[in-house]
């Protein structure tokens, strides 16, 4: 059976895990590598690195970390931030990504996902989408977060999925940083409408969120960074839990 | 040396990653010379039969790998590498390498396709791959298709996904996994050491 995934994501500015980091801590939290080291020796399923501000200058920062990052984990490892090109996806996949996620470029570029499924097979394309409630629907914003689109979440997942798309990294605004759990109702309507899997993201404060989401939000993998950097939670105690709610989990 | 075949498909730098980890030398190749001189190869692939088995054709390695295959050395096909080893694949219709007789199938399941995640791989058979890893031992998988042979007895691991299919397969000096051992933690690094332990055991032998 298929288990669940537990997906810790590094927020990487200028070669530094920015979200959730506990400067007084002995141990430096903050490096990328080290906490991608001990992500992976904890039991994470996957590894999710997102360079956010991912402007040009400091792109090749980004893949020397993405390299040193690769050699640490034996886990699939997803980068993203300022991909806008096939030669960007390529670069980071040389550099040791397993997948690639794309959300700006994706709208402002669909081909984008129709040309890397093709050249690296739909397994590698996560479409990273930022959702945002607007009455009752979604909406997908871009440029992280600051640009809306009108673009109706629901129709763009299915677009995205139609032109190569593996898997779905769904964002929810409204619940970002909020730690009041997982949106739901905006997980479970993708999920159970896309053939993908799921990935939510956003909101995430306590145990009885991860198996919410899983159970009623029908996600295939949870999200969450500050929780894990803040030590808040251990991957190991939220995965037990999880695994005693019924809930399939990789246990290592 | 373990020489990893470079077809133009597949994570290479993950495979070779996870070796390096375990200290054990290993290289990235797509010359057929260099090939030919491998004292195991590894057969990565991720993405489409029919573009892998173009790729292998056109640089001539379908070849050299029957030829490594009729002197017996150890290859081990990982994910798409696995399922080109197989008679033909229902992704794209394609005649694949033909050193295992049997066909790659698609998922016939009402789960997600492909599966991508963490499974289960159930030991059926007395397998050198799966020395030292327990039964039921997660691994990373992402596949829409699967291989099916013919016989039955080559079939070493099997896993669940809405339907029971060989995830693992030891045929002599042949070996495929449907998972990605270099994604799986623990258990694929020592799938990958046990791997190399049969590659030099092999060479001291003969």
């Amino acid at each position: 059976m298929l288990t669940k995934r537990i997906i810790p994501c590094l927020d990487v500015d200028d070669g530094r895990v920015v979200k959730g980091v506990n400067f007084v801590n002995i141990v430096d939290a903050g490096d990328p590598v080290e906490l991608a080291k001990i992500y992976n020796n904890e039991g994470a399923d996957e590894l999710v690195f997102l360079d956010i501000t991912a402007s040009s200058d400091n792109r090749k920062i980004m893949i020397d970390i993405v390299k040193k990052v690769a050699k640490k984990v034996f886990i699939p490892f997803t980068v993203g931030g300022g991909i806008r090109t096939i030669e960007d996806i390529k670069n980071n996949l040389i550099a040791g990504a397993d997948k690639i996620a794309i959300n700006t470029s994706a709208v402002k570029n669909p081909q984008l996902i129709k040309r890397g499924a093709s050249m690296f097979g739909s397994q590698c394309i996560v479409v990273a989408i930022d959702a945002k409630k607007q009455g009752n629907s979604w909406e997908v914003f871009i440029n992280g977060g600051r640009t809306a689109t009108r673009i109706n979440v629901y129709d763009w997942v299915q677009k995205v999925v139609q032109l190569g798309a593996g898997e779905i990294l769904l964002t929810s605004m409204d619940r970002d940083g909020t730690k009041d759990g997982y949106d739901i109702e905006l997980t479970k309507k993708i999920s159970e409408n896309v053939s993908v899997p799921v990935i939510a993201s956003g909101g995430a404060g306590s145990l009885q969120d991860f198996a919410q989401i899983f159970n009623d939000g029908k996600a295939d993998g949870a999200l969450a960074a500050s929780l894990f950097h803040y030590d808040e939670l251990k991957i190991a105690d939220l995965k037990q839990y999880l695994l005693q709610s019924q809930i399939p989990m990789r246990i290592t | 040396m373990i020489t990893i075949v470079d077809y133009g498909l597949g994570n290479l730098g993950s495979i070779k990653n996870a070796f390096d980890k375990l200290n054990i030398n290993s290289v990235i190749s797509s010359s057929a010379k260099e090939i030919e001189k491998a004292t195991g190869i590894i057969f990565p692939g991720v993405g489409a039969a029919g573009a892998g088995m173009k790729n292998l054709r056109e640089m001539g390695l379908d070849e050299i790998i029957e030829s490594l295959i009729r002197v017996e050395k150890p290859l081990l096909g990982i994910c798409l590498g696995m399922q080109l080893f197989m008679s033909f694949s229902e992704e794209g219709n394609v005649n694949c390498l033909n050193l295992i007789n049997g066909n790659v199938r698609r998922f016939n399941t009402k789960f997600k396709v492909p599966q991508t995640g963490w499974n289960q791989v159930k030991k059926n058979r007395a397998s050198k791959l799966l020395k030292g890893i327990n039964n039921n031992s997660n691994f990373y998988f992402v596949n829409s298709y699967y291989c099916d042979p013919f016989d039955k007895k080559i079939v070493k691991g099997v896993t669940e996904y809405g339907q029971t299919f060989c995830s693992v397969f030891e045929k002599k000096n042949i070996f495929g996994v449907q998972f990605h051992p270099e994604k799986s933690g623990e258990n694929g690094s020592q799938l990958l050491k046990n791997f190399t332990d049969i590659v030099y055991e092999n060479t001291t032998c003969s």
